[in-house]
């Protein structure tokens, strides 16, 4: 790639404030560094990957409001999170935690579980104990 | 307050030792400090998966350009994991206090300072602290363009987050760093290794044989994994490609330029040679980028588009290997 190809196509999610260095061969070949506010397929990518999160939280958010999985179904999406990492995360294993989706068994959850899955969830304890659903804010 | 001398690098392995090294006087461009680390490779892990997605990766796990680049070069480091918050928050504040600047090994998703979108839970970003200022740590993230600051209780979440792999409080910092390097040694040994290990390894998953592995896999996405997971595997693809710092090429390009100054340095042009047409490989990689984008975009998955971009890589394998080939053959 020459030093005057590198892309700067800032139309992104970060609106073109992050500035990545590239290395870049100039005139003579040689390489040298540039910076570069984006390039258009990363951006196809980065946007994708942003739309299949916000999918899943949507998706989740109607199964929950349905009655169908409790809370903690919806803020792992919500944080970005999968059910093996959450599990690792809340030192319990996948099982349990699946358990804790059902609603039923959510209910009577302690607090103390319930504080810990708040602590990861970055959340008040009490809006995940009152099946508060926060929105979620994607990088836009 | 202990001066940093901040350098945005384009990642943020290669990134921390040459800034680390250069505060202890060791001059190393991050090229050089990639090249001898041995960082590029090649590895599609179709059993792998996040978030149901199967992985694909242009460079060497975390941590290895690291140790190799310390052990070839002669540096000494001290690295230290913690299981309890406050020794690891302690001993780093003694650390900046006596002026010595640390890296830490983080998780991207809990600092406050990066962009929003590349936040995921990615948990081997490396970045160095040098200094403290009330409950501030001063930052130098080498894929920043300057110096900037986080709080305390981002940082012990960033340091402490759980997953794969786990910082654990994972910090490093040098204790013994020669002012003179013969570079011609350590030059050899990283690239033997990296020829070895882009043409060598008797599994079909890693260096050149990944990329066939990858091609063929992928012009079967649609009718094997269905128009939308066909577009989210290629996605990530792209993205791994074009993770920070890669320039687009999958670290081609950084590999390239060290090969470059490796040759200059050493005085050998059949490096710089191959370091030109490594270059032609990583244009070939910026164009194959440049379709899957387009068929990611399209979203409507056609068998011909993904066979295509199968052809690519099959193509993109062959240069590849030519240029390891010859690569193994210059002397040094």
């Amino acid at each position: 790639m020459k030093k005057d190809e590198v892309p700067q196509d800032g139309d992104n999610l970060h609106h073109g404030t992050f500035k990545q260095l590239f290395y870049a061969v100039d005139q003579q070949g040689d390489y040298t560094t540039a910076t570069s506010i984006g390039w258009e397929p990363e951006n196809v990518a980065l946007s994708q990957a942003w739309d299949e999160v916000e999918q899943r939280v949507a998706d989740t958010k109607s199964k929950v409001e349905a009655g169908a999985l409790s809370p903690v179904a919806y803020y792992m999406e919500r944080t970005l999170l999968d059910l093996p990492l959450l599990a690792l995360k809340a030192g319990k294993f996948q099982w349990q935690v699946k358990r804790h989706m059902k609603p039923q068994v959510f209910k009577g959850l302690s607090d103390k579980m319930i504080d810990r899955y708040a602590e990861i969830f970055g959340i008040p304890a009490q809006a995940l104990r009152s099946g508060e659903l926060l929105p979620f804010k994607r990088p836009a | 307050m202990t001066q940093f001398s901040h350098t945005q690098t384009a990642h943020c392995e290669s990134g921390v030792i040459s800034n680390l090294f250069g505060h202890h006087g060791l001059q190393i461009s991050e090229p050089m400090a990639f090249g001898i680390g041995a960082g590029i490779f090649f590895g599609h892990l179709p059993f792998v998966k996040v978030n149901g997605v199967p992985g694909t990766t242009y460079r060497i796990w975390p941590g290895a350009i690291f140790s190799r680049a310390c052990k070839r070069l002669g540096v000494t480091m001290e690295s230290r994991k913690f299981s309890s918050v406050d020794s690891a928050m302690k001993t780093l504040d003694e650390l900046v206090g006596d002026g010595v600047p640390v890296g830490l090994q983080s998780s991207v998703y809990y600092l406050p300072y990066f962009p929003e979108s590349y936040r995921f839970h990615f948990n081997a970003h490396n970045l160095v602290v040098y200094g403290k200022d009330g409950d501030d740590y001063l930052v130098s993230d080498p894929i920043m363009d300057t110096v900037t600051r986080i709080d305390t209780e981002n940082l012990v979440r960033a340091r402490f987050a759980k997953g794969f792999p786990a910082p654990k409080g994972k910090m490093y910092y040098p204790v013994s760093v020669p002012k003179e390097v013969d570079f011609r040694g350590p030059v050899k040994a990283g690239i033997d290794q990296a020829c070895h290990y882009m043409l060598k390894i008797p599994v079909p998953m890693f260096g050149v044989k990944g990329i066939r592995f990858l091609a063929k896999r992928m012009k079967d996405y649609p009718a094997k994994a269905g128009d939308r997971k066909a577009a989210l595997y290629l996605g990530n693809v792209i993205r791994m490609q074009e993770e920070i710092g890669t320039g687009g090429a999958g670290f081609r390009f950084m590999y390239a330029a060290f090969l470059q100054e490796a040759g200059s340095l050493l005085d050998k042009p059949g490096l710089i040679d191959a370091g030109r047409e490594l270059t032609q490989v990583g244009d070939a990689w910026r164009n194959f980028a440049a379709h899957a984008g387009r068929v990611c975009k399209a979203r409507s998955a056609d068998n011909v588009s993904y066979g295509e971009l199968g052809k690519m890589l099959l193509q993109i394998a062959d240069m590849e290997e030519k240029v390891f080939r010859r690569l193994s053959t210059v002397k040094l």
